[in-house]
């Protein structure tokens, strides 16, 4: 254990720059820790994730990072550690509430609705639907104005499927698509929410590059126009190095290094980890 | 570590704040603990006029409340190994269990019956009714055929064995007509199969046997142990026990007096068994040790063992070998079968409804001992039905059962593991 | 135009046919074709097909039915919508009841009531039912599905069981606090009961008011006395050969279609909406849904108490009409909740078109269906009456005589039905899971997805797997 801590403390002296070049913290995770049964999955993981920014989260398999990602969306409650979301404490929070303040994420594998439609998994996402209220949904009054709502969404929807390009599969049941496509779908429906904060699950797995620039291309527009923070979870290197100004990595549950994506590229026990993992 | 006391009051306050749940049963364990002993002793605590704590409650009473309990939870246990199996081998809670039990009473009596005809020469013209087991008006009674644990052994031993047996064959049928082709289904699509087969079974038994509640026993054959002028002694009959305590030992009746201290002048029954009673125990625990042998020393119980403990091993390599199936239903079948001939006999009469209507407290019993675990259903039958039986002394009985449902269905809100459960199998 | 144009034509102005409208028009499709094959029974049946027997048995087919439809559509919003395994139907149906009863039974009553009208007992009654599912879901509805059906069931039956109690036979409520407030007692005694085994009376029920249209002493319907419409509506059917008491039936059936529609059309807007949409949602993946920000505790708690209190009245208007009830009767216990559960998953859980087919399948083809059947059979092949025993059944068999066995399969209708229903639950959780319309699943949205704003999309029939994009 104190092998990781001081690789930790280590790798942040010299891998990165300093604190003061980066912005202000949009998430805080601190000290974090997550056992399963003997397991330490998550063994004393802290960084932090700048407003604005596209971080990328990298490791090798079993470095902890889904599972810190469960701790932070409130899908486990950690054993120890904190979590802080621009600024507020969020530790042990339910995973709705931790949406509802904008923190949303996406899942390694897929989890699109089977039994209901593109079109409607898109359509659960928006938050502030009126129509989700009982009463809205069902007095005649109230129900024109879902209407109207509902009619707006739907074009935002055929909007994101376009852009997405997969709206020839509007009305397909989220069950009959390929893995790629629920990938794109499970993308979609993130970003349609707009949340603060997005992290994102290895999204581009079986997507083609084409399509895969266009997406990358809207989350850095995302990010200018309404600075929304992305921390990106990917095991494809180029795309990290091209797009992420700040790359973090985790060893064995733990941050192992962090800095520029060059810094990065070149630090020695970063690669070791990798190969190691190979062997 | 410090030298003062204070370690168990810290362990105490560290169970009430990290466990608030654990500490509020406990708390309610103690006080119900704590009124018992009062009523035994006759104290009543009164705070005004309102007495709270404490009341009235004979010894003699306690006990046979706790042989009462003791005897329907270890059926109930024996009924629910097979159900706490089902559930942890083949993944889903079997609704039929309960008619898996009926099927092997009925199978089970129908022989015992058809042997006591034989042996009392009632047989010729009435096989079909001897079958029936008294369903039709026609045909020999219950009190005409005189079948009891101690007057005709062998039709008992017979039925059970068969009851055993032709639930152990129904299970392996239902299995490969209803379960196999769903192996890969999940857990709710079984659990409704399940349903039908309830339904199927059950009223197949009404179309043939009739829907009637028919005695099977020539009751009777009992064993009271009582206190008379001071003296510990087992008596047959209440009646002679009367006699006894007034004028002395009858000299034609059953009267036999315990080697052991004066008791003063006491005087009062102290616990009253059936024979049937004590069979019922006897039995279910012969077979427990059984299935413990089984489980224990061979291969195929430590496979089932593998199977029933390693919810997340199953998980990942899918579903259990044929074999390892087979196995479970034969076991659970038969117990089941086994029991529901039991507890027949331990009630004396059998109706269609007998499994279905123990069937949330087989439940009750196993969530509470854990459900894949093998003693924990025991372990959580006896405890059902000692709930059953011990509540009376606080509600009325047309509630005791209601009660034992509350508890399950705290234990399933509180803790869904159950006592044993998590714990290995066996 | 090829025949391929042609079909596509149909098939678009078949698609232009508004939703609701096909789904009615499938309902009484099916009312229909069961309607004329249980006139035909009656037709071939011991009661030679008389404009009256044809009427009566279409009356208690269609009783049954709008009865089922009723609580399988509330179960469907807890099951099909949500994926709440309740099956503890039966228990919320009796707390309906009972408390109905509670607050209509006059005070002079054996056991007593609060002798309040009969509205009052009506929500009265479903909110006391959604309260009981309030209380049972703030626990429950965390539970995985098996467990949540077993606490369901349970409390079903402990809610019989107290019922049954004697301990709670009669009581005073109140009893032992006298709280004046200048000179006038706040909590004043209030003697209730629930009569336990004996039952109660429940001269107060929704099918007085019914009766109130056709006699001018609707308690007392025997004694004759007829209103203006009873006159001419009874005596024009009784001519026909309609016995009154169908008349009546018929009327309090008709009630029952019109609150299956009040069912339908709440439950419709409730699942093609946002609200629905989360249900769904709930049912596929909570954790998606809560990763989404939808607070599931709430919904799951709104739309339990919705299922719970709808199930109430479903119970009031099933059992208070009898005019009597006690804690033994099938609609309270665990089996009625079953023939709920099978009605559901024949017509496919999680439509609510299903729910109503189901339930008119079910009461009438499993439910109504045998016996109907066995009568006519029983008839046609005068198959005598019926043995006394299986024994007696079975044993001509010796001699190649099966109709002693047909006579008492006959006779025993009722039994085998049973038997029947369990074959076709496995059957339907073997081959068809998802029953007869559950592959149609409703889209939830209030309006149409695929039509945007006039714009056809760029391929209307999403017909391909959509291309790979790997």
């Amino acid at each position: 254990m104190s092998d990781a801590d001081q690789t930790g403390q280590t790798a942040e002296t010299t891998a990165t720059e300093t604190d003061t070049d980066r912005g202000p913290s949009e998430l805080v995770v601190d000290d974090l820790v997550k056992t399963f049964g003997g397991v330490q999955a998550v063994d004393g993981a802290s960084f932090e994730v700048e407003e604005g920014s596209l971080t990328g989260l990298i490791g090798p398999n079993g470095a902890g990072k889904s599972t810190t990602f469960n701790c932070i969306t409130g899908v486990h409650d950690p054993d120890g550690g904190s979590v802080t979301f621009r600024g507020e404490d969020i530790t042990g929070l339910r995973t709705a509430t931790i949406a509802n303040r904008g923190l949303v994420r996406t899942f390694q594998i897929a989890r699109e609705l089977e039994e209901m439609t593109v079109l409607e998994n898109l359509m659960l996402s928006p938050r502030n639907q009126v129509g989700e209220k009982l009463s809205h949904a069902v007095l005649p009054g109230l129900r024109s104005g879902v209407r109207d709502q509902e009619r707006e969404l739907r074009e935002e929807v055929w909007d994101t499927l376009e852009l997405f390009e997969i709206d020839h599969l509007a009305g397909e049941y989220a069950g009959n698509l390929s893995g790629g496509q629920r990938k794109l779908l499970e993308l979609a429906r993130a970003l349609m929410i707009e949340p603060d904060l997005l992290l994102l699950d290895e999204p581009f797995a079986g997507v083609n590059p084409t399509l895969e620039e266009k997406l990358l291309d809207r989350i850095h527009g995302l990010r200018e126009s309404q600075n929304l923070t992305f921390l990106l979870v990917e095991h494809d290197m180029d795309l990290i190095m091209e797009n992420c100004e700040h790359v973090i990595v985790m060893h064995q549950g733990s941050v192992l290094a962090e800095g520029r994506p060059e810094a990065i590229r070149n630090n020695d026990r970063v690669i070791d980890a990798y190969l190691g993992d190979e062997l | 570590m410090s030298g003062v006391d204070t370690g168990s009051l810290t362990s105490v306050r560290s169970v009430v704040v990290e466990r608030p749940k654990l500490a509020l049963v406990g708390a309610l364990g103690g006080l119900l603990a704590l009124d018992l002993l009062f009523r035994l002793v006759g104290f009543r605590l009164f705070v005004g006029p309102v007495g709270l704590v404490g009341g009235e409650l004979a010894f003699e009473r306690l006990l046979t409340l706790l042989w009462d309990g003791l005897v329907v939870g270890l059926g109930i246990g024996l009924a629910g190994i097979g159900l706490s199996m089902t559930y942890s081998i083949l993944r889903f809670a079997n609704f039929a269990h309960g008619d898996y039990i009926t099927s092997g009473a009925f199978a089970g009596w129908a022989v015992a019956w058809l042997l006591a005809g034989f042996s009392t020469g009632n047989l010729s013209g009435n096989v079909g009714y001897l079958a029936l087991i008294g369903g039709a008006s026609e045909g020999p009674s219950s009190s005409e055929l005189g079948i009891n644990v101690l007057s005709t052994p062998l039709a008992i031993v017979a039925g059970l064995v068969i009851a055993g047996v032709a639930t152990v064959a129904l299970a392996l049928v239902l299995d490969r007509i209803v379960y196999r082709p769903m192996r890969d289904a999940d857990g709710i699509s079984l659990l409704i199969a399940s349903i039908g087969v309830a339904l199927a079974l059950r009223y197949l038994i009404v179309f043939v046997f009739g829907a009637t509640n028919r005695g099977l026993t020539a009751g009777g054959e009992r064993l009271i142990l009582a206190g008379v002028g001071g003296k510990l002694a087992l008596v047959d009959k209440r009646s002679t026990l009367i006699v006894a305590q007034n004028d002395g030992p009858p000299a034609d009746a059953f009267y036999l007096e315990l080697p052991v201290l004066d008791f003063g002048g006491y005087s009062a029954e102290i616990l009253s068994v059936t024979s049937v009673e004590v069979t019922l125990v006897v039995t279910s625990l012969l077979l427990m040790y059984g299935l413990h042998l089984l489980l224990q020393r061979t291969k195929l119980g430590t496979a089932m063992r593998a199977t029933a403990d390693n919810q997340d091993l199953a998980r990942v390599t899918g579903i259990p070998t044929e074999r390892v199936v087979r196995a479970t239903w034969m076991v659970g079948g038969g117990l089941a079968g086994a029991s529901g001939f039991l507890l027949a006999l331990e009630r004396g009469t059998l109706s269609f409804n007998l499994g279905w209507l123990l069937l949330l407290l087989i439940f009750a019993a196993v969530i509470l001992g854990g459900i894949g675990s093998i003693y924990g259903a025991i372990v959580g039958g006896v405890l059902i039905g000692l709930t059953n039986s011990v509540s009376l002394v606080w509600i009325p009985s047309s509630l005791s059962t209601a009660a034992a449902f509350a508890i399950m269905i705290f234990v399933l809100l509180l803790k869904p593991d159950g006592l044993f459960g998590g714990v290995r199998t066996a | 135009m090829s025949a391929a144009d042609a079909l596509a034509d149909r098939f678009e102005r078949f698609e232009e046919t508004p939703r609701w409208l096909l789904d009615v028009g499938l309902i009484a499709a099916t009312m229909g074709g069961i309607y004329l094959l249980f006139t035909i029974f009656t037709f071939v049946g011991p009661s030679q097909g008389t404009f009256g027997a044809v009427v009566s048995n279409l009356q208690t087919i269609t009783f049954w039915t709008a009865l089922y439809a009723m609580m399988v559509l509330a179960l469907n919003l807890h099951w099909g919508y949500t994926g709440l395994f309740n099956i503890g139907v039966a228990g919320f149906m009796a707390v309906g009841v009972y408390t109905f009863a509670a607050l209509t039974v006059p005070a002079t009553g054996s056991p007593p009531g609060l002798g309040l009208p009969l509205w009052v007992g009506i929500i009265g009654g479903m909110l006391a039912a959604a309260l009981v599912g309030a209380v049972t879901a703030l626990p429950a509805l965390r539970l995985r599905a098996d467990y949540l059906a077993i606490v369901t069931v349970a409390l079903s039956e402990i809610i019989r069981l107290t019922l049954l109690s004697t301990k709670f036979e009669s009581f005073t409520l109140f009893a032992n606090l006298d709280v004046r407030v200048g000179g006038f007692e706040i909590l004043p005694d209030i003697a209730l009961g629930t009569g336990a085994g004996r039952g109660m009376n429940i001269p107060v029920n929704p099918s007085i008011p019914v009766k109130g249209i056709f006699y001018t002493n609707p308690s007392n319907p025997a004694a004759g006395q007829r209103t203006a419409i009873g006159e001419a509506v009874l005596g024009a059917f009784g001519a026909a050969g309609v016995r009154e008491t169908v008349v009546v039936s018929l009327a309090y059936t008709l009630l029952l279609i019109l609150v299956v529609a009040l069912f339908y059309w709440l439950l419709v807007r409730v699942g093609n909406s946002p609200f629905g949409r989360v249900l769904k949602a709930i049912r596929e993946d909570e954790l998606v849904a809560n990763s989404l920000g939808k607070d599931t505790r709430m919904f799951k708690m709104k739309v339990f108490m919705l299922g719970c209190a709808l199930m109430g009245l479903g119970g009031i208007l099933w059992e208070t009409q009898r005019g009597f009830t006690d804690p033994t009767s099938t609609t309270f216990r665990p089996i009625q909740t079953f023939y709920i559960f099978v009605a559901l998953i024949i017509g496919g859980a999680g439509s609510n078109t299903g729910s109503v087919l189901g339930g008119a399948l079910f009461a009438s083809l499993l439910f109504q269906g045998p016996v109907f059947v066995s009568r006519t059979i029983s008839h046609l092949l005068n198959l005598g009456d019926t043995p006394g025993s299986f024994v007696a059944a079975v044993g001509p068999f010796v001699d190649l005589e099966v109709t002693p066995f047909l006579a008492y399969a006959a006779g025993n209708i009722e039994e085998l039905r049973f038997v029947l229903l369990g074959v076709v639950l496995i059957y339907l959780m073997q081959n068809r899971p998802d029953g007869l319309l559950g592959h149609r699943k409703e889209v939830a949205a209030s309006v149409d997805l695929i039509d945007r704003d006039g714009n056809r999309p760029r391929d209307a029939a999403a017909t391909d797997g959509g291309e790979a994009d790997e």
